[in-house]
Parts: structure tokens; sequence; C-alpha cells
């Protein structure tokens, strides 16, 4: 049903489930969060996982949706589906610009320029009036949903992170189970021979990435809304290099993998904050434990002993 | 190892404070003060542990005059990131129970705070936080600003400055809103003075160690004062660098603190002048407060930071003791009008009074660094230059752009 | 006061000297980024960590063993290089006949530990280290004052990374790891033990990063974060020059310094923006870099 095999269709019903019911025994704030990196790290998965394209600055199209939702709510009154649209939009030109430039070169190379590129987004985003520098965009409303929908309550606006969470989640796997979806897949497997069967495979890679990034606006904007406030810590490099590890240690290349990084890498992020950096030392420690023995991640290996897809 | 201890011990005695009130918690309610500052970055030293000692101080001294209630004191590090400070601050009001947050140094931090403080009619009372906006254009009737802040500075070092002659300025600033309002106030008075601005060079914050080519440019543009709209480590770092490279304009460091001269040394810090409303020892109140607590702080004697988070905390039990605990959770609107309500008396700032925008109105102090031949031994480092009484050191009231300040 | 095209010379040739010396360690840590890059095909993006372990390694060999600057140079290098090694041994030499991004994710993996476990034991803004006594004082240059240890630096650096030219161009060593890089098993099979040579490379671009540490410490003061502040700057110079290129690498580093420099002078908020666009332009027009071989 839908491109899901059966287990798949388990493992989906379980996420909603907990979807539903985690509010009311967890801390809702925190939940969002987890949502929303989830969707940036599905978003950022779309890319690595099925046309095998490492953009290591993918952090940059997922902080401008953020400023540039963060201001549109702030300053210009948009409700809040519109927030996250521009939040889409943005990330979507942005990685529409930036996709023609890098994909011109392939493997590390591309991914050094989506360094350099997201770098420059970094320094613009210091200097740029509208971002607030290093004060970022902070007291942003909970802008109502349609214009009159209040978010103020977090259960309010929880119903709403959800909503475009799961969209953007069966968006994706939709992408991936279309035909456009199959053409990635044969151009991450042998780009030569997609060429040479015909396809224009830059014009395939191209639409990815700016889909990838406009899903990756999208979940800035949710953020946003939810926290308030627009930083830079959401465009540096290091923050693109979180979701490199919250989707590798759930799993390149699988639906839920994501997923369960984002629970994962957050919860963790969460309990070692009084304790200083150790979390930026977990972190370093689980890139290593997944590159050298885990290289399929949680949910891939799980897959993998069950010998289903995931 | 000492982040981590510090980390550790400020979890600890969250812990043990919890451990041992929740056999009363039963049968009284327990009011919880969370201090919110930088741990590690370059205002540790300025703020850091000793606000959290400081803060624990009052609350030892106070124990007895408890009115039906007990404090804990949790501690937190927002690691100079307003996301983090006011991720932190959601989570303290919501979910910790936490009913006042104290201190926040770094104003970009402390101005997401407010906002969340505002938004939840929660108390705040800022200490470490130098931006005036936050009795201005970001007030709240929950939110309380002690200690010190951009004017007072500026009207302070920046106007005497002038007064001897500084009339043409470069700074080098702090690019956040610490720095930025710090440079406009400080504008203002040399303006008003008729003095001139010739350049600034605004730097990336907190991430900056090398200010040589900020300094070139600074001598470049042939002004006489270089004003420096930092603080802490980036201040200590511009003074050491500016002698290293030996610039001879005069250096007005407006905002500087006494555990920076520490860290300068007197060699390279004599006759520098700067602003602070507390010096350890100013009067009989001020030496007998830092004699408690210096046995607790041995690095760091304490500065108009610590003292701030000690004498504030001191005034808010004065007051929820006024309005009762039931009241003071309820809402941080009634704890800061009780707090507007009482005068406030002890031994760090003596009498003094908070303001309807909450400003806490305190003389300021210039102060300029003794040479080494003239202190006494560590820490002796002051002799006071001018004492500007409390009515005038501060903003006048209608001139903030608070909102609920009828002209 | 002299001027240049309408604008002040004293103060273009002050940023510009300033800018030489961030151009200094640019050169210096793109160099052992090259040489890593050039024979093991790594990204080693814990090269910047690496280069923060050199100063902090000096530091505690002062303030703990009450070894000096002289002394350091000499053996932060040593002991980080030595870690260096271990580091290819147990890890990095598995990922070879992977895909290079996963040395890229591995080396992030290191980055992420050395600095993290450096920001809880030392803060993260840093411990001053003092220019040592040989070398305090300035010389007056007429448009500027310049201290005396930066300009060490400059001469310094300049000299370390001619010489590893000189090592890696013109010595028998050198023509060995030049030859490893193009045809490894044609080199193993003339005897020569290329996993050994591989390992000592990594560890040998490591040693010169945590010597441009030991340098930097007394300029930038020793800060957990100053592999982070620096390391993608680098990259940029290392891609800009020619990945694998030697010359590229020295050229490019002490070049960018003095663009940067210019930049500072001329328009200060575009100098941290100006690296990335020159290798932007570089990657779509010569991607092999200005100096580097097309392959």
């Amino acid at each position: 049903m839908m491109g899901f095999s059966r287990p798949q269709l388990v493992a989906l019903a379980v996420m909603i489930a907990v979807i539903v019911v985690a509010p009311f025994v967890a801390y809702p704030v925190f939940l969002m969060k987890v949502m929303c990196f989830a969707l940036f790290a599905c978003a950022f998965n779309l890319l690595i996982g099925y046309v095998g394209l490492l953009s290591f600055g993918h952090a940059a199209y997922f902080g401008m949706g953020c400023y540039l939702s963060a201001y549109a709510a702030k300053s210009w009154g948009f409700s809040a589906e519109l927030c996250v649209a521009l939040g889409f939009v943005t990330g979507a030109a942005l990685g529409a610009v930036f996709g023609a430039i890098a994909i011109k070169r392939q493997g590390i190379y591309f991914s050094m320029i989506t360094l350099a590129l997201a770098q420059m987004v970094y320094f613009f985003a210091t200097q740029a009036a509208f971002t607030g520098g290093e004060d970022g965009i902070q007291q942003v409303p909970r802008a109502p949903v349609l214009g009159f929908i209040s978010m103020q309550n977090d259960m309010a606006i929880y119903v709403l992170v959800a909503v475009v969470f799961l969209a953007g989640f069966l968006l994706i796997h939709r992408i991936i189970h279309s035909p456009f979806g199959m053409v990635l897949k044969a151009i991450r497997e042998n780009e030569p021979r997609a060429i040479s069967l015909g396809y224009r495979v830059n014009d395939y890679k191209l639409m990815a990435f700016a889909l990838s990034t406009g899903i990756a606006g999208a979940a800035g904007g949710l953020k946003s809304l939810v926290f308030g406030i627009a930083t830079l810590t959401d465009v540096t490099w290091q923050a693109s290099g979180e979701i490199v590890l919250t989707t590798l240690l759930g799993g390149l290349g699988t639906v839920f993998g994501p997923v369960i990084g984002a629970v994962i890498i957050n919860t963790l992020e969460f309990y070692l904050a009084p304790f200083g950096s150790w979390v930026t030392v977990t972190q370093g420690v689980i890139f290593i434990a997944c590159v050298m023995a885990f290289r399929r991640g949680i949910v891939g290996e799980i897959a993998a002993r069950a010998k289903v897809a995931l | 190892m000492e982040l981590s201890r510090r980390a550790l011990l400020g979890t600890t005695a969250a812990l043990a404070a919890t451990t041992t009130t929740t056999a009363r918690a039963q049968s009284k309610p327990v009011i919880k003060i969370g201090v919110l500052n930088d741990a590690s970055g370059p205002y540790r030293d300025t703020g850091g542990k000793s606000s959290f000692i400081c803060t624990q101080q009052a609350v030892e001294e106070f124990a007895s005059q408890m009115n039906g209630y007990t404090v804990e004191v949790i501690y937190g590090d927002h690691q100079n990131k307003p996301d983090v400070g006011a991720g932190l601050a959601r989570q303290w009001y919501d979910r910790d129970g936490v009913d006042m947050i104290l201190d926040v140094p770094t104003s970009s931090v402390a101005l997401a705070v407010a906002g969340v403080a505002k938004e939840k009619n929660k108390c705040h009372i800022n200490i470490g936080a130098a931006t005036a906006d936050l009795t201005g254009k970001a007030c709240a009737p929950s939110i309380v600003h002690w200690s010190y802040d951009t004017y007072m500075l500026a009207k302070s070092t920046g106007g005497a400055t002038v007064k001897a002659g500084g009339d043409s300025w470069f700074f080098i600033t702090a690019d956040y809103a610490f720095g930025q309002q710090l440079q406009r106030d400080t504008t203002s008075f040399v303006t008003a003075a008729k003095g001139k601005v010739l350049g600034a060079a605004p730097y990336p914050f907190p991430s900056t160690t090398d200010f040589s080519s900020f300094l070139l440019q600074a001598q470049g543009s042939g002004a006489k004062v270089l004003g420096l709209c930092n603080a802490g480590g980036d201040t200590v770092n511009s003074i050491k660098q500016a002698k290293e490279f030996g610039l001879d304009m005069k250096i007005a460091a407006m905002l500087m603190f006494i555990t920076d001269v520490n860290a300068l040394g007197l060699d390279v810090a004599q006759g520098l002048r700067l602003t602070e409303s507390f010096y350890w020892d100013l009067n009989e109140g001020t030496r007998a407060f830092t004699n408690r607590v210096k046995p607790k702080t041995p690095d760091n004697w304490p500065n108009m930071i610590h003292a701030g988070c000690y004498a504030a905390t001191l005034h808010m039990l004065k007051a929820i003791n006024k309005i009762g605990p039931a009241a003071a959770k309820a809402s941080g609107s009634n704890i800061v009008d009780a707090m507007k309500s009482i005068p406030t008396e002890d031994d760090c700032f003596g009498k003094g009074v908070i303001r309807e925008d909450g400003m806490a109105m305190f003389p300021s102090y210039l102060f300029e660094v003794k040479k080494p031949s003239e202190s006494k031994g560590k820490w002796d480092y002051y002799k006071t230059v001018n004492v500007t009484p409390a009515a005038e050191a501060w903003r006048p009231l209608n001139e903030g752009g608070c909102y609920f300040i009828k002209a | 006061m002299l001027s240049i095209l309408g604008y002040n010379a004293g103060p273009l040739l002050a940023q510009s000297i300033l800018g030489l010396i961030n151009g200094a360690f640019y050169a210096l840590l793109s160099l052992g980024l090259a040489v890593i890059f050039g024979l093991l095909n790594i990204i080693n993006f814990a090269h910047g960590a690496l280069y923060m372990l050199g100063a902090v390694v000096a530091w505690v060999l002062l303030n703990h063993l009450s070894l000096g600057y002289w002394p350091s140079l000499l053996l932060a290098p040593l002991i980080v290089g030595a870690f260096g090694v271990i580091l290819e041994r147990t890890m990095i030499s598995k990922l070879y006949k992977l895909d290079h991004l996963y040395g890229l994710l591995l080396t992030f993996g290191i980055a992420l530990i050395v600095e993290g476990l450096a920001r809880n034991e030392f803060g993260s803004s840093g411990m001053s280290y003092a220019v040592p006594e040989s070398l305090r004082g300035a010389t007056k240059l007429g448009f500027m004052i310049m201290p005396t240890y930066r300009l060490w630096v400059v001469v310094a650096s300049f000299v370390m990374c001619i010489t590893t030219w000189f090592v890696l161009e013109k010595t028998s060593l050198g023509a060995t790891l030049r030859a490893a890089t193009e045809n490894a098993a044609l080199v193993q099979a003339f005897g020569v033990n290329v996993p050994r040579l591989v390992t000592l490379t990594y560890g040998a671009g490591v040693a010169l990063a945590a010597l441009a540490g030991v340098m930097a410490a007394p300029v930038y003061s020793v800060n957990p974060g100053m592999g982070s502040n620096v390391i993608i700057v680098v990259f940029a110079v290392v891609v800009i020059g020619g990945m694998g290129s030697i010359l590229g690498s020295i050229l490019t580093g002490f070049g960018l310094g003095l663009l940067e420099g210019f930049t500072k002078f001329l328009y200060p908020q575009g100098s941290g923006v100006v690296v990335f666009v020159l290798m932007v332009i570089v990657l779509l027009t010569r991607p092999a870099g200005l100096f580097g071989k097309a392959t």
C-alpha cells in the first residue's frame, strides 16, 4: 500500500501511535524538536541514501528556512502554514541555485562545494540585518494556523508539527517509490549506464537536491515557530555534521532510519546537556562506531537481520 | 578537569539541595532559583560558578527568616547561545518549577530569556548582562535589572574619558546586542560632549581571540581613544595585544571587572579607568560580605555581578516573605512588584530602590587601577576617582521606551 | 603618507603583513592536509583538532612540566604525531578500500572527540600562552609596530614549508612517496613497505599541524575551538591550491592570507567569505585546483 511493504506499514503504524501518545507522557516541546530534526534528517537521507550525494552543508537550507519563516511570522504576520511554506520555498530556491553549482562535480568535490557554499550562507547570516547576527531573530510569535487557530498552547502547535512531519515523511517516501525515484536509484548505482540509457542525469540530481533542501527548509520553518527563535547555530557546519550523524546512526537509505537517529541524538543531547562538552564527545564516538563497524546504522542493522527493508 | 568538576559540582549541589528539601517538600512549597550563565566561555570568570555560590550564600543567610517555604538553587550553562538559553529557560519555567532565573550574562541570551519570562509572566532578575534594553524596549513587569547597564557604563567611563581630553574615538566592538548597544550609548555621550567617533571595527563573538587587525585599524584611524565595547576574556585579550603592538591610544575599557584586572596583572592594567557598582574594599559592608564569601571562591573575589546575585536574591526573598510563596509561584510580576515596593538594603550595595521599570538604582563608581607600587597585595587594585549618585547614574525613566511606563 | 591607488599605503601594508601571519598558518596546515590527501586519499577532518592538540600539549608541557616554547616545538609534534600514527593504524587504515567519504566521516568523529574533551578540560575561551622570552619585543616598521614573535612565525613557517617541499620533491624519500601515490602496488613490488610509509606520512602530516599549533599558541591563545575556526578555510586552501599539490598549498596558503588582509582593509565584513567565493570559482573552472594536475 502506497509503496510500503508489510513490515514498513507496521513500523509506520507504531510511529504514528507513538506520535499520538507521547505528548501526554513526555515534554511536548522536546518531542517537537525531535520531529523537526527527524524531518530534516529524512530530507538529507533522500540525497545521500537514494541519490548517493553527500551534501555536507545541509544546515544552510534548514537555517535559512528557519530565518525566513521567523522573519515572516514576526515582521509580516504570516500565518503558520504560510511560514512553513515559505521555509520550503526558501530551501528549495537556495538548493536549486547551489545544487546547480555543486552538481557539476562528483564525489568528494561535490561535498566540498556544498560545504563551501554553506559557509558563505553562514557568513551572510552573521552580516545580514534581517537575521540579527549573533542575537538571531528573537521573540518570534507562535503564528496562528490559517490566521485564526491559535498555536499558543504547546499541544496545539504539536498537532501542527506532527501533521507537517508526517506529510513530509510520506512525501519523501512517495518520491522514492515513484518512477522518478527509480531513476534516482539507477543514478546512484551506475551513473554512466543511466546516462547511456538517455536519462538527463543532472536534471534528476538537481530536482532531487531541490526537493531535499526544500523539505529541510520547511523543517527549519517549523522549528522557528515552535521555539520562537532563529539563530546562527542553525547554519553552522557543526549543525550540518550533526544531521549527517543522525542519518548515519539511524541508517542511510532506510525509511525510518533518520527518524530513529533523530530520536537518539536529541535524547542524548537533552540528557548530556548539563555535562558540558560530553555531548560533542559522545557524538564523535557514535560517528566512529558507525563508520568502523556499524555502517548500516540501527535501522539498517535491524532490517538486515530480519531480512526486510525498513 | 575544571569544567566537568564545575558541572558535576553544580549538579551535585542541586541534587543535594533536592534531597534535603524533599523531606520537607511534602509540607512546604519550594521556591526554585535557576542561576543561568556562561560556565566555560569568555564570561566564565566574570560570572560563572561564583554567581551560583553567591546566590547560595544569600539563601543560607536568609534561611532562618524564610516564612513557610524552602529554597532550592540550580545551575545551568547557556554557552552564550540565545537558543540554548531560551530553551533552558522555557524548560525550567514550564517543566522544572523554576520561579526565578538569575544572572544571564551575554545580552543576546538575556534578551531571549527575558522574552520567555515575559511570555510566561515568570520572574527574571538579570545581573550579568549589559543591555539597557532590559528596562527599556524589552522590559516586562516580571523583570529586574541589577548591577549595571550600558547607559551607566557609557555615562561614567565614557563621560570621564571625554572630559579628560579624549575627543576622538575608535571602537572595537563585540558584534552582538551588548557590544552594539554599548557602542551606541557611548557614542551618544561622546557626541554630546562635542567629541567625534572616527570609526568602529565590529568582530564576531565569541570566536575571536586575535584582535591585531582591528587594533591596526584603530591605530590607522588616528583617534585618540580606543573604546573597547567588549567584556571578559575579549577585553583581556584586546588590552594585552594592544600593548604588544605598541598602541599609543588611550584605552577606554567600557566594561571591565576586577576579575579581568586580575587576569591582566597590574603591570599591564595600571592606569585603566573602569566603572563598577561594587568593590570589595569600598566600605565595612562590602568587606564583610567579601570575607564571608571568599573562602568559597578563592580564585575569584566578588565583582559587581557576584555581589549582585547575592543582593538580588536576598531582596527577592524579602519580597517573597511579604507576599507569601503561593502568590510568588503564581506570577513573576507579583514577586517583582513586591521587590519594587520594599527599599533594598544589603552589605554590598547599601540602601537603594528598584524603580518602576525594573532598574535597581545604586551609585556608580569610576575606579582607576592602581600602579603595582600602590597596591598592598592581590585584589587590592582600585582607587575611587568619582562617584555618580544613584539618581544620576542611570538612564532617566522616561527615555527608555518601556511600554508600561506612562511618561 | 604614501598612497597606493588612492588608499593609504600604511594601513594597507599593515593589514597585509597581518594577513601573512594568518597565511603562514594556512600554509602549514594545508601542507599537512595536502600530503595526507595526496597519499592516503583521505580528507583529514581531524586536522584542525590535531592543530589545537599541538597547542594544548605545548600549554600542558609549560604548565605541568615547565618545558618552554623551544622544547615544545619539538615535543608537541612528536607526541601528536605519535597519536596520529595510532589513529591511522587502528582506524583509518581499515577504510582505504571504502568510499573516500567514510574517511571524511571518521576523521570528523575524531575531531569531535578531541575538541569535546579539550573543551571539557579547559573551557571554551582559552588559556593564554606567553610569548617566549627570546622573541619578545617589537620592531618599528614605520607604518606599524610589528611584534617580533609574529615576524618569527612568518619566517619559520616559510622555512618549514620550503623544507617539506624540498624533501618531497628533491629527495629519494619524497620520490618514493610520490611514486606510492601514483601506484602503490608497483612500489610495493619494489620492496618498499608501503603501509608503513602511509602510516608515517599520516603521522608527519599531523605533526606539521601540531607544530603550527605550538606556533599559534602565543598568537591566538590555546583555545579548544581554534581548530574548528580554521579547518574549513584550510580545506578551501587545499582545494584552491590543488588537492595533492604541495607547492600549490604553500603558495595558496600565504596568498590567501594576503588576500584576507587586503579584504580586511577594503571591506572588513567580506574577509570571512572571500576564501569560499574563490574556492567555488576555482572548483567550477579548474576543478583540479590552481596548481593541481588534472586527473
